[in-house]
Formats: C-alpha cells, sequence, structure tokens
C-alpha cells in the first residue's frame, strides 16, 4: 500500500527556540480525505510548511506517495498542492496572470496552461474577475484563489491549510461540494479546520494535534464511535425554576425554558420522556446539542494539556 | 529530457516575470535614470565640462559617459533584483517558487536576468541620451564595452539578491545601496581620473572595487583606463563565482526564506 502522505518522528524547533513539533507521525492512504485538527498554535501549519519545503524541519521523514522528500524534491513536488493559511499571492497582479505564472513554475508553458487555468478559474467562479488585480478580490475569493493556484498542475495531494477560514456560509458550502468532487475524482484531501463540523461532513479520517503531538489518529466513525455521552437541548412550553433531578440523566436549565441533558449513549432517551411527563413537563421541541465531535475534541485537548 | 524541458519553462516563466515587473512601472524605472543622467551631461558636460578642460586627454563630458552609465546600470541591477527579490518575500509570494520543483539555480538565474535586462537596457537609455549632447561619440572596443556591461549587471544583481536574502524590513533594502554602494561607485572614478588625486588618494582608491569596473567599462568605450584590464575581468569574473557560490548556499539552506 502506498499512501499518499507519510510523516515518520518529524520535528521542529524555531529558531527562537519554540518546540512546534515535538514527533509527529501519520499516514494518509490514497483517495482519503483527510482532517488534521488541533488548537491555535498546535503544530497544523508547521507540519504543512514542512511538507512542501516552506518551512525547514529540525528531523524526521516525509514521504509523497513513496517518495522521501530528502531523496528527490522534485519530484515529490510535482504530487504535491498546498494552499497555505496566510494569503500568499502578488497582491498587484491580476488573477489570470497569478494562475498561469504559477503553472509555469511548475514547467507548464502558458500555451498549455490556458485551457486548463480557464476550467479551473470557472469551476471556482472565478473567470468573471479573472483580470481584476488580486488585491481588490474579497477575501472569500482570494481563498478561492490560493486553492486555483494549488491546482494548477493537477496534484495527487492536495493540502488546504483552513481554506474556509472566513469564508461565508454560501461559499463554504460551494467549497465543500468542489472539495468532495475532486476527492471524488481521485485526488487524496488534507485539510485543517476549526469548523468541526465541517471535517464531519468531509472526511473519513481524522487526527488531531496538540501541542506538537498527535493526540488521535482515527477514522471519523470510530472517532464519534467512542462518544459515549450526547447531549439533547428542549424546548419548553412552560418556564422552569430550577433543573428536575432525575435519575441517570443529569439536567441543566440553559434558561427558564431550554433544558439541556445529556444521555449517555447505552440509554434510552424514552425512560427520560416518561420522566419528563411524570414531572409534568411539556417539551415543544427537541434537537441534538450543537456538535458532537467539538465536545470529543475539547475533551481530548484537554487531557492532553494535564 | 523532460524534466529539463519543465525546468526551461519555469525559468523563461520568471524571467518574463521580472522583466514585466520593471516595464509595468516603468515610470519608476526606466525614466528617472534617463532625467537624471540628462540632468549630469548639461550640467557637468554643456556648463561646467568646457571650463574643467580634458580628463586623461578626452573632452570632459566624453569622459563622464562611460561613467554615468557605469553608475547607472550598477544601481539599476541592484535595485531591481533586491527590491523585487524583497517584495517577493515580503508579500510571501515566494512561497509559489518554493512550493514549485524548480531548482534553486533557476530561481536565482530568473532574478538576475531580470536585473541584468534592466541594467542593460539602462545603460542603452543612458548611452542614448548622451548622444543627444555629445553626438560625435563612437565606442572604441564594443566587445569589451558590452562583455563588461554584461558582467557589471550579473555582478550588482547578485549582490541585490544577497542583500534581499538578509533584508527584514524595507530599510534594509535601502541602507546598503545609500550608504556603500553610491559613495563607492562616486570615489570610483565615474567623473575623475584617478590620476589627478594626490598619491595617498589614489592608493585608497585602488581599493575600491568600482573603480575596476568604471575603468574597464571606460577601456571599452573609450579605449582609457586607470587600471589593469586582464585583471579588472579576472577580478569581477571572480566576485560573480564567489557570489554565485554565496546566494546558491543561501537558497539551499533557506536563509531569510524558509524558517
Ligand atoms: N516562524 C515562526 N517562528 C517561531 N515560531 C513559530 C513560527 N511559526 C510558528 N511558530 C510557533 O510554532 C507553534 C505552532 O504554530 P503553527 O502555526 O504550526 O500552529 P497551527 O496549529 O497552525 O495554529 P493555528 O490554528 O493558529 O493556525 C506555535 O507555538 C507558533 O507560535
Ligand atoms: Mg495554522
Amino acid at each position: 500500500m502506498t499512501y499518499a502522505l507519510e510523516i515518520s518522528d518529524l520535528k521542529k524547533t524555531y529558531p527562537g527556540g519554540t518546540e512546534a513539533l515535538k514527533g509527529i507521525s501519520l499516514k494518509v492512504k490514497e483517495g482519503d480525505f483527510y482532517a488534521l485538527l488541533g488548537p491555535n498554535g498546535a503544530g497544523k501549519s508547521s507540519t504543512i510548511g514542512i511538507i512542501g519545503s516552506l518551512v525547514t524541519k529540525t528531523s524526521g521523514m516525509v514521504k509523497i506517495f513513496g517518495i522521501d522528500v530528502d531523496k528527490d524534491m522534485a519530484e515529490a513536488k510535482t504530487m504535491l498542492g498546498v494552499v497555505s493559511q496566510e494569503i500568499n499571492f502578488s497582491q498587484f497582479e491580476k488573477v489570470m496572470d497569478i494562475v498561469v505564472t504559477q503553472a509555469g513554475f511548475y514547467g507548464i508553458p502558458k500555451s498549455e496552461a490556458m485551457p486548463k487555468v480557464e476550467n479551473i478559474l470557472k469551476r471556482l467562479s472565478l473567470w468573471d474577475k479573472r483580470n481584476n488585480q488580486a488585491r481588490t478580490l474579497s477575501g472569500g475569493y482570494k481563498r478561492r484563489l490560493m486553492i486555483a493556484k494549488a491546482l494548477v498542475h493537477n496534484p495527487k495531494l492536495l493540502i488546504l491549510d483552513e481554506p474556509t477560514a472566513g469564508v461565508d456560509i454560501e461559499l463554504r458550502r460551494e467549497m465543500w461540494t468542489f472539495l468532495k468532487e475532486i476527492n471524488k475524482n481521485g485526488t487524496t484531501i488534507i485539510l485543517t479546520t476549526h469548523y468541526l463540523e465541517e471535517a464531519e461532513q468531509l472526511c473519513r479520517n481524522i487526527g488531531i494535534i496538540d501541542q506538537g503531538t498527535m493526540v488521535a489518529d482515527t477514522s471519523m466513525k470510530d472517532l464519534l464511535g467512542t462518544l459515549n455521552v450526547q447531549g439533547f437541548v428542549f424546548d419548553l412550553i412552560e418556564p422552569l425554576e430550577e433543573a428536575p433531578l432525575i435519575e441517570g440523566f443529569p439536567l441543566k436549565l440553559e434558561d427558564s425554558l431550554t433544558l439541556v441533558a445529556a444521555v449517555n449513549k447505552d440509554r434510552s432517551i424514552n425512560a427520560l420522556f416518561s420522566e419528563f411527563s411524570k414531572l409534568n413537563i411539556k417539551i415543544k421541541s427537541m434537537r441534538n446539542e450543537s456538535n458532537r465531535l467539538e465536545e470529543l475534541f475539547i475533551e481530548m485537548v484537554n487531557s492532553n494539556e494535564k | 529530457m523532460k524534466s529539463n524541458y519543465k525546468v526551461s519553462v519555469s525559468l523563461w516563466t520568471l524571467t518574463v516575470k521580472e522583466i514585466r515587473r520593471f516595464l509595468r512601472i516603468w515610470v519608476q524605472t526606466l525614466v528617472p535614470p534617463a532625467v537624471t543622467m540628462s540632468l549630469y551631461f548639461v550640467i557637468f558636460g554643456s556648463l561646467i565640462g568646457p571650463r574643467i578642460g580634458s580628463m586623461d586627454g578626452f573632452d570632459y563630458i566624453q569622459y563622464m559617459i562611460p561613467g554615468l552609465i557605469m553608475l547607472s546600470v550598477i544601481t539599476n541591477s541592484y535595485n531591481n533584483v533586491v527590491s523585487s527579490f524583497y517584495s517577493v518575500k515580503f508579500q510571501k509570494s515566494i512561497e509559489e517558487l518554493l512550493i514549485s520543483p524548480m531548482p534553486n539555480w533557476a530561481i536565482l538565474l530568473g532574478f538576475v536576468l531580470g536585473g541584468v535586462a534592466r541594467g542593460v537596457l539602462i545603460g542603452f537609455i543612458v548611452f542614448g541620451v548622451s548622444l543627444i549632447f555629445y553626438p560625435e561619440f563612437t565606442v572604441a572596443n564594443p566587445l569589451l564595452t558590452i562583455t563588461v556591461l554584461l558582467l557589471t549587471a550579473i555582478l550588482f544583481s547578485l549582490m541585490g539578491f544577497i542583500n534581499a536574502v538578509f533584508a527584514d524590513s524595507f530599510d534594509d533594502i535601502s541602507i546598503i545601496p545609500t550608504f556603500i554602494l553610491t559613495p563607492l561607485i562616486y570615489l570610483g572614478g565615474v567623473f575623475y581620473s584617478i590620476n589627478i588625486l594626490p598619491d595617498i588618494w589614489r592608493s585608497i582608491s585602488m581599493a575600491n572595487p568600482m573603480l575596476y569596473v568604471v575603468n574597464t567599462f571606460r577601456e571599452g568605450m573609450l579605449g582609457a583606463s586607470d587600471v589593469s584590464i586582464s585583471f579588472s575581468l579576472g577580478m569581477i569574473c571572480a566576485f560573480i563565482a564567489i557570489l554565485t557560490g554565496a546566494c546558491l548556499y543561501f537558497l539551499k539552506k533557506g536563509t531569510g526564506i524558509r524558517q
């Protein structure tokens, strides 16, 4: 089995002495859609920087489709596309020129690049803005331009560092559809995000980094499976003074009309409802509490920090 | 074979991008030297020059022409590379190059060719301006002239590159040109022959590398020089080799461009 990405014992200490990575290992299978999560400063961008040779590593090994970047950097790079967290194009150039020039750096002459660039820009809704100076684009479109640049040489592995940060809901959904589509067509995708809902929607496998170490590397399914408590929110018809006490179901009153329950996975929610009826608590509606993955994430990161 | 082709496409892309950059901002890059040099020719050539008389047997304005061309070529090749490479670093668009499979030597060569293109173009512009003021000028040794022109542009493009590698702010890219490069050029025989200096200053001037560049070029254009030509050409080539080595080393190490 060749892995799209294989990292072992990757360490990075910045010149100032910050130990950003303390020995990260991870493997991403070909065709995977992988989420790399972690709190601010965890080391996600450092890891991605090293993979793309934008940051020098202190030690460790990186292989892209089985090719060690220390042995054949050029070959490894032709298979890799990276969308950096920070904007990295010249603000004064035109959208079209930026993408065509990037293709040129990959060795693709302009005549060959043009049809491809047109296609990518159209799919990312940038075609109408192709002659605009990059600095005049809004934040969301700048992100799209970054993605266009990373795709121009048909990479087999695409790594995106917070591609949807600051992107509105509609654009984000469009981007999701786009990424799902290129993943389906065979491109392996690794993505970092702080929107866990996004990771849950898109990714099959997931790695969590905290303070430069891996705290989890598993499939999304398994991870969600380990979650044994689920939160439910009940909207009440009549206000309550305080949360009722019900055996086995810890309850919390968010405001007088909203009750939150933590329900253990092996318990039936029917039991809770019958208790509510006994206490004459009338439920108007019920929903899942925010994001399950979010709680798990915080739990894992907290336990790592202890 | 395939990969050689790709490298040449990437080099071509970078070089064209570099040339486009200074052509796009031609008001800042191409016009000022033409204006400044016209002023020099009017004031020192036409107005004051006749009172100075001859320098090494040439009309003063004629003597000045090679010096002023060199002055422009040096500052423009240097500035082109230092400002372009620094702004690429500053805007992070250096990542576009680093992420690509382009080899370091091609990255360096692309920036240097950009600097050389601007230096040489400015050289011709200033020469064109000088012909307005001194139409009877003929070039003594065209081959030597062109050779020195190219070598000088390469040398100072490389220096600009190193300056940009170490620059951390916009101040850093003007400190060296203002406080080191310009004084050395002005004192390097652009406006006078070191034969007019007292012995002590003549000896000190001999340690100024600009003297060799300016005088070799003057030998090409006028057939007169204060220094030995083969020695100067040798030194220029040696410096180019050393600086190229240094640039490639910095690129490999990632100095100033990779954290
Ligand atoms: N150029 C640098 N010089 C010194 N320290 C750095 C540099 N870049 C990052 N760091 C440090 O390395 C650590 C990891 O940073 P990194 O950017 O990789 O985190 P991240 O997981 O991407 O965070 P975020 O979610 O905020 O983007 C942080 O402590 C950061 O301060
Ligand atoms: Mg980051």
